[in-house]
């Protein structure tokens, strides 16, 4: 490092990090010297999972935002209004939340096996998770529909309104989880085994704990705000 | 540019696909996806260019037909006369079209994409397919909104702020506010969308790919103001498309999010109650406030990047640019409700939101007395990129000046929605970011595409355009004071009479300017194809890109990578060999530094 002068502290950066990051690229010849193997005829240009985690982090900055806009929207629609009639919370809302802690601890004992090298386990675990997480899907359709046998629907009222838009909002964001957990699925024995490298599952789980958290956060709404 | 770019390819290690639509279209490549965005840009900015002649154009001629225009549009412009609502119309596509299609998308998504990579010292974006989606989604987001254009009633009359009641009742507010406006808002959803992935995208690749010796203190301006615009990016869209949903709910679910109660549109009663219009522009103008510095932050780095290079002389106070760039940042979320003086606002907030308006002041002084600085003793070449770099200060103070009236709620009350504002915001946003991507482009083409600009043109485009936007927007500061209503199209009322003539005037420094970018535009194709061929450094410039080929070949640096030794601006260092050093130089720099 002494070849660098002046007086600015350097970072040393990237490129030795790079090399140290032993995921395999797909079809590509590792990381050196060049970045850019495999990707189907793409010539596709590869980054090691630490960039993937930092870009999931950020992504989930802008969805804190989406949900931060909304819940505001919320606090003025409901402070301002004398129109503003409570929804009751269907009881399975709890079940729900209760199959969504469970998804993320099975995710995490899928990571575990992952780390550990039980195969079996990992492949176990992430099914577990996927099922999990779209028996949630399906409880919070229930719960519409409940609502909806209740006679409240989207344009009954402004609590209504906000607790179809909430919930749907993160229903759309977990689907997106859910895809990508399938797609996780789908790789999971040549992530497994080690052909393929393990990003997704990583980068996945972020995002499916976050989306756990947030749906505690919007529960929490949903039965004291509303 | 196809040709450019095959001459590039071949004598590396990796190698760019072969097939047409994997290279050029639905490329991974930061470099092509820096230039689709760019010509998205170009095109957008001529649609938004011809709407705004239109409008001059019927402003001061009410009557006169224009040819084919009723082809178009039936019954916006009957016999080719646009009607009061049809000028509504060009007008939200005009504004709608600059601000996203334009101001958002070349500074950042274009000049962005094509550069960043490569003055960091990476190989690509760090992710090229998120980077293509977010192009092909903003593309998306084009297609919806021209299509505004082809729909029986037209484009929306709501404007580029579309506020509600009226954007949220449907076509009982007017023609192109059932479908059309749906369209908008979808739009712009989908815009929002494509933003903040190139947003994650932006952040990711600077903050981890820069090369050996990258220091953040060492990073060009341009690399800091992209930085930083996607960080405002990132948390400014995600609250427009929150506040757009609730908007398309509103016109489509039948919610009362923003619409009140009891209202009566065209004799009918609306079906909605207790929703506040004020939500919506909270919402809105938390996202508006930031876009502007999303407009203008990647024209501050350019400027500061070309007045340094162009007066070889470091950057005055590098650190100071970076601070206050990063405070104009901080600052723009905290202002949004100047825009709201006069919708009802206690005037305690409004005196919190003029306090820290007139702090944004503070950096943005900075910046202009370091641009200054730089300037000063230096000795200046008045090329091109320079020319408009000069011309992108002078506007930023000229805008900049009369912010600080606008910021005021007592004076505000009076200037709201006269022409004053308009004058003042398409100085500083408008024309001051144009002038940056102007700048840009002039400097950037060689690399961009391996060939010089014509610097006689561009110096005849900068000119003709330098006056031009000042004859068009200085007189309307004027028309403000006097009190003439912005979005009128026609002046009938007695006190506008008067005013006609400076009208007349405008219109005609507006045909003449806009006129001149054509110039620009054949600048621009010819030299693609038939310029000079440009060495790898023709401005002796110190970033990176200029250490590699023009055009740069497929993977930047041809399976190296960089290590940076120096900061960006090494000019005319006591000693050195050359009056410049490239940032991957080992030639060691001595005192000054």
């Amino acid at each position: 490092m002494t070849i660098f002068m002046g007086s600015t502290t350097l970072t040393p950066t990237k490129p030795e990090q790079v090399a140290g990051i032993g995921d395999a690229g797909q079809g590509g010849g590792g990381f050196r010297p060049s970045h850019f193997g495999g990707g189907g005829g793409w010539g596709e240009f590869r980054v090691p999972e630490r960039t993937y985690r930092l870009g999931m982090w950020f992504a989930l900055t802008g969805i804190v935002m989406l949900f931060a806009a909304f819940t505001s929207a919320l606090v003025v629609r409901k402070g301002m209004s004398f129109d503003w009639v409570p929804v009751r919370v269907p009881q399975v809302l709890w079940l729900n939340t209760f199959v969504l802690i469970m998804s993320s601890a099975t995710l995490e004992l899928s990571r575990r096996s992952l780390r550990t090298g039980a195969a079996k386990e990992f492949i176990r675990w992430l099914s577990a998770t996927l099922v999990l997480g779209l028996s949630f899907l399906a409880g919070q359709l229930l719960a519409w529909r409940e609502l909806a046998s209740r006679g409240v629907y989207l344009a009954s009222n402004p609590g209504s309104s906000f607790f179809y838009v909430l919930t749907a909002a993160h229903g759309i964001h977990l689907l997106g989880g859910v895809v990508a957990l399938g797609y996780v699925v789908l790789r999971a024995r040549r992530i497994a085994f080690g052909e393929v490298r393990r990003t997704p599952v990583e980068v996945t789980a972020i995002y499916w704990h976050f989306m756990d958290a947030l749906w505690i956060y919007l529960f929490f709404v949903l039965l004291n705000w509303m | 540019m196809a040709q450019a770019h095959a001459e590039a390819i071949g004598r590396h290690e990796a190698h760019a696909p072969t097939g047409f639509i994997r290279r050029y279209l639905f490329s991974l490549d930061h470099k092509v996806i820096g230039i689709q965005y760019y010509l998205l840009a170009l095109v957008s900015v001529f649609v938004g260019l011809t709407l705004s002649i239109l409008m001059r154009l019927h402003l001061v001629w009410p009557q006169v037909s224009v040819p084919l225009l009723d082809k178009l549009s039936p019954l916006g412009a009957p016999n080719g006369v646009i009607t009061p609502e049809y000028y509504l119309s060009l007008l939200t596509l005009h504004g709608t079209l600059m601000v996203f299609f334009v101001l958002t998308t070349a500074p950042q998504s274009g000049f962005g994409n094509f550069f960043l990579p490569i003055q960091i010292g990476a190989e690509d974006m760090a992710f090229p397919r998120l980077n293509m989606l977010s192009f092909w989604i903003t593309f998306s987001a084009f297609i919806v909104l021209v299509a505004t254009f082809f729909i029986q009633d037209g484009p929306p009359i709501g404007g580029w702020t579309s506020y509600p009641p009226l954007s949220a009742v449907g076509g009982a507010a007017g023609p192109g506010m059932a479908m059309g406006e749906n369209l908008w808002i979808v739009s712009i959803a989908l815009f929002c969308v494509a933003s903040m992935l190139g947003a994650i995208n932006f952040i990711a690749t600077t903050l981890d790919l820069r090369a050996r010796g990258l220091s953040l203190m060492k990073l060009p301006l341009t690399c800091w103001a992209w930085f930083l615009t996607a960080i405002l990016g990132l948390l400014s869209f995600a609250v427009l498309l929150a506040a757009g949903v609730l908007l398309l709910l509103d016109r489509v679910g039948g919610t009362s999010f923003f619409v009140p109660g009891g209202l009566i549109v065209s004799d009918k009663i609306v079906p909605h109650t207790g929703g506040s219009p004020l939500l919506w522009q909270h919402l809105f103008w938390f996202f508006g406030h930031p876009e502007v510095y999303i407009a203008i932050l990647p024209g501050m780095g350019v400027t500061s990047h070309i007045i340094s290079t162009f007066s070889r002389k470091p950057i005055f106070g590098y650190r100071a640019m970076v601070y206050a760039m990063s405070a104009i940042g901080i600052l723009g979320f905290t202002v949004w409700g100047h825009h709201m003086f006069v919708s009802g606002m206690s005037p305690y907030s409004a005196f919190a939101f003029s306090i820290l308006t007139m702090a944004i002041a503070v950096p943005s002084a900075i910046k202009t007395f370091n641009w200054i600085g730089t300037m000063i003793g230096g000795k200046i070449r008045f090329a091109p990129p320079m020319l408009f770099a000069i011309g992108f200060v002078s506007l930023f103070i000229t805008g900049g000046l009369s912010g600080i009236f606008l910021g005021q709620p007592p004076i505000d009350l009076y200037f709201h929605d006269t022409y004053f504002v308009l004058a003042h915001f398409h100085l500083i946003m408008g024309v001051a970011a144009i002038f940056g991507i102007f700048a840009a482009t002039y400097f950037w083409f060689p690399k961009m595409f391996g060939r010089m600009m014509n610097v006689t043109l561009g110096k005849i485009h900068f000119w003709i355009t330098f006056v031009g936007v000042y004859a068009i927007f200085m007189p309307m500061h004027y028309l403000g004071l006097e009190g003439n209503p912005r979005r009128y199209s026609e002046f009938i009322d007695n006190f506008l009479i008067p005013l006609i003539s400076l009208h007349r005037f405008i219109s005609i420094a507006a045909f003449i300017t806009g006129g001149a970018q054509l110039i620009f535009l054949f600048n621009l194709f010819w030299s693609m194809f038939r310029g000079a061929k440009a060495a790898d450094n023709p401005w002796e410039a110190t970033t990176l890109e200029w250490t590699i080929p023009s055009p740069p070949p497929f993977d930047n640096f041809a399976g190296k990578h960089p290590v940076i030794f120096n900061g960006p601006y090494e000019f005319s260092v006591p000693g050195a060999a050359k009056d410049f050093i490239m940032q991957n130089s080992p030639e060691t720099v001595t005192a000054g530094q």
